[in-house]
């Protein structure tokens, strides 16, 4: 998606927002050190693991609500061309969240106004444990735009990602919103209290990981086409993991907020009320 | 014999009501003496295999509750025990599908609409509130709406600033529908099986972290026909000194610090509320008439909360009695924080209480010494 966009194009997602931040430009000292809570998060560790952001790139978010972020993934497009940016808004959610009702309402605006909206759905196949076919009574996703156009695209093709994403740009800017479904997988549980296992076989998890693994699709391709040796292609992972492990390690040592950071950016503005602690008559602070 | 008499009366007649607050009398059976524990979570389950099993007209619905087992596996063993007319999983669209359990309820139905949180009901608020809590009274009677809306509530442990808010306050601001709030096991278990069978609108605020608890049950407790009444708290522990009231996994809290207190000569007295709407103002004010001081704590956001209604409730009533200034202990006034750290001051501690019941014990010195 970033190969066929910019910048100064938008991107917002729900709460599995940890790559979407690091592919935005994010780095990864930051993205552990908010999982982990600490200062030099992205989100200064008061947001966590679904909230992280990155305005300067156009990043807004991390929401953990679903389906909330398409409606104001439609917002940003408005805005964009309310102030004639020619730039264009994608708006990630789950086949979980394609049922949402506000998905439907913002779309609807959104090809009245023609905004430049572009709603992704990463049809992953399983809504935390609900495999789509038992929440969604039309589970092509890319048909449920009705009168918005749509295109079905092999999510785990990154050079087919990138086509479409750069056809759905053009398109989003020239004539208003259009849908994207990107058909992908995913491997491991809902969450750190899902094991992923009792909805589905391991068989399938293992099948899907053996034939569209994107980055083995990538990397047979690369091999196909000289671009690199298999030696070359393991000490660059190599060097990765190493990359990784070091972010980790510092992203340990970075400290926690410190305690004034509870009562911090509550508001823009906050006219210099007070706001408060657990006991207020212990722990209080005017907001600036 | 007690418990089918109950059934057959139902809530909804008075006769019933009245059963449903009489205590099996000589019941023939010989109890153990062992106290048996059982967690939150197998209370709330026994309590929806029951309500369910004793009448056909009780459903639950929610995202992942059958196929799953619940997403806190609440209703385990549910779905293969009364099968998927009557254990339903929803999309997740919970404006969608609560308004198809109030709308099954005004034809009759009893059904139990099951928040994977209550940050959640905030898509579906209109309509527990326009659609569920007012319709008895638009209609002259007319449409009574016998559902049930519960799930977690309140802060789990590092979920952040959209998954951490405590709703009982919103609720509770809202004439036509109950707001119930177990603590213990039993509570679990005699509010949960009450809320099903009441004919109005019931929100019922479980806590995540309590689940896994695990409490002593009586063998009453744990019959068939258990049901505690609502709209009355329970005192759990007698004092003298202070009133501390607090509800959910703030009662665990104000027990730990009426321990602290005791230590230094306090005797505090812990009420759990049990029911926030309706709030048990009897037995707020006869105990504060009975100790001048009154703490009051939870977990949500200080203004408009729960503590500022129960402050008013003894003001009303018993302002003559208070000996000191009412203090409040609640959640910080800010969205919840993520940073184990700052998460941690959020929320309210043991020590906040031990605190605050410490300065409504004092404040009897004289103004000049704290000028």
């Amino acid at each position: 998606m970033e190969a066929a966009i910019t910048r100064s194009d938008s991107i917002i997602t729900a709460y599995r927002d940890h790559c979407t931040y690091l592919a935005r430009g994010g780095d990864l000292v930051s993205a552990f050190a908010e999982l982990m809570g600490r200062e030099g998060g992205c989100s200064r560790g008061k947001g966590g693991s679904m909230h992280f952001y990155k305005k300067d790139a156009n990043f807004y978010g991390g929401h953990g609500i679903v389906g909330a972020q398409v409606p104001l993934g439609c917002g940003l497009a408005f805005a964009q061309k309310y102030k004639k940016e020619d730039t264009c808004t994608f708006a990630l959610y789950g086949d979980g969240a394609a049922n949402q009702g506000q998905l439907f309402e913002a779309l609807n605006i959104s090809a009245l106004w023609k905004l430049p909206a572009i709603l992704v759905c990463e049809n992953n196949h399983y809504g935390m444990g609900t495999a789509e076919w038992r929440a969604a009574k039309s589970p092509a996703y890319y048909k449920r735009g009705d009168y918005v156009p749509g295109l079905k695209v092999d999510g785990m093709d990154v050079l087919a990602v990138k086509q479409a994403c750069k056809f759905a740009k053009d398109h989003a800017v020239a004539n208003g919103p259009i849908v994207l479904e990107m058909d992908t997988y995913r491997y491991h549980g809902h969450s750190m209290s899902d094991p992923g296992s009792t909805y589905r076989t391991r068989d399938e998890i293992s099948g899907v990981r053996q034939e569209r693994d994107p980055i083995e699709r990538v990397r047979k391709l690369i091999y196909a086409h000289d671009l690199a040796t298999a030696a070359e292609l393991k000490d660059m992972e190599k060097e990765i993991r190493k990359d990784v492990d070091a972010a980790i390690a510092k992203a340990k040592e970075i400290s926690m907020p410190d305690a004034s950071e509870l009562f911090t950016n509550v508001y823009k503005k906050g006219f210099g009320v007070e706001s408060f602690g657990p006991d207020r008559k212990e722990m209080r602070a005017t907001l600036p | 014999m007690l418990g089918v008499a109950r059934r057959r009366l139902g809530s909804g007649t008075v006769l019933g009501q009245l059963m449903q607050t009489l205590r099996p009398a000589a019941a023939p059976r010989t109890y153990s003496a062992a106290a048996k524990e059982i967690t939150v979570r197998e209370a709330l389950n026994s309590a929806l295999d029951e309500e369910m099993s004793a009448d056909p007209s009780v459903f639950l619905m929610g995202e992942e509750v059958g196929e799953y087992q619940g997403a806190y596996k609440i209703s385990k063993g549910l779905l293969d025990k009364y099968g998927p007319d009557r254990v339903l999983d929803t999309p997740i669209t919970e404006a969608g599908f609560t308004g198809i359990g109030v709308g099954a309820a005004y034809h009759g139905l009893r059904p139990i609409v099951e928040f994977m949180t209550f940050n959640f009901s905030m898509q579906a608020i209109d309509h527990i509130i326009n659609s569920a809590a007012k319709s008895n009274y638009m209609s002259a009677g007319q449409i009574s709406v016998p559902i049930v809306f519960r799930g977690p509530n309140g802060a789990a442990a590092g979920v952040g600033a959209q998954h951490s808010q405590c709703y009982a306050a919103w609720y509770a601001h809202v004439p036509g529908l109950k707001v119930l709030t177990p603590y213990s096991a039993e509570d679990a278990r005699g509010l949960l099986k009450a809320a099903i069978r009441d004919p109005d609108p019931v929100v019922f605020l479980e806590n995540e972290l309590l689940y896994g608890e695990s409490f002593p049950v009586s063998a009453e407790a744990l019959d068939s026909s258990f049901c505690l009444p609502i709209g009355k708290a329970k005192i759990e522990r007698q004092g003298k000194d202070v009133t501390i009231t607090a509800f959910s996994k703030m009662v665990g809290y104000a027990l730990q610090a009426a321990d602290i207190l005791a230590k230094e000569g306090i005797s505090a007295e812990v009420i759990n509320l049990r029911s926030i709407r309706p709030l048990d103002r009897a037995a707020i004010n006869a105990s504060v008439r009975k100790t001048n001081r009154l703490v009051t704590v939870e977990e949500g956001f200080p203004q408009h909360g729960v503590g500022a209604e129960i402050c008013m409730a003894v003001v009303e009533d018993s302002f003559e009695y208070l000996d000191a200034p009412v203090e409040r202990i609640a959640g910080a006034d800010v969205p919840m924080p993520y940073a184990a750290n700052l998460e941690r001051m959020a929320v309210p501690q043991v020590e906040d209480i031990v605190r605050a019941a410490k300065r409504a014990c004092y404040r009897a010195v004289p103004m000049a010494a704290t000028a």
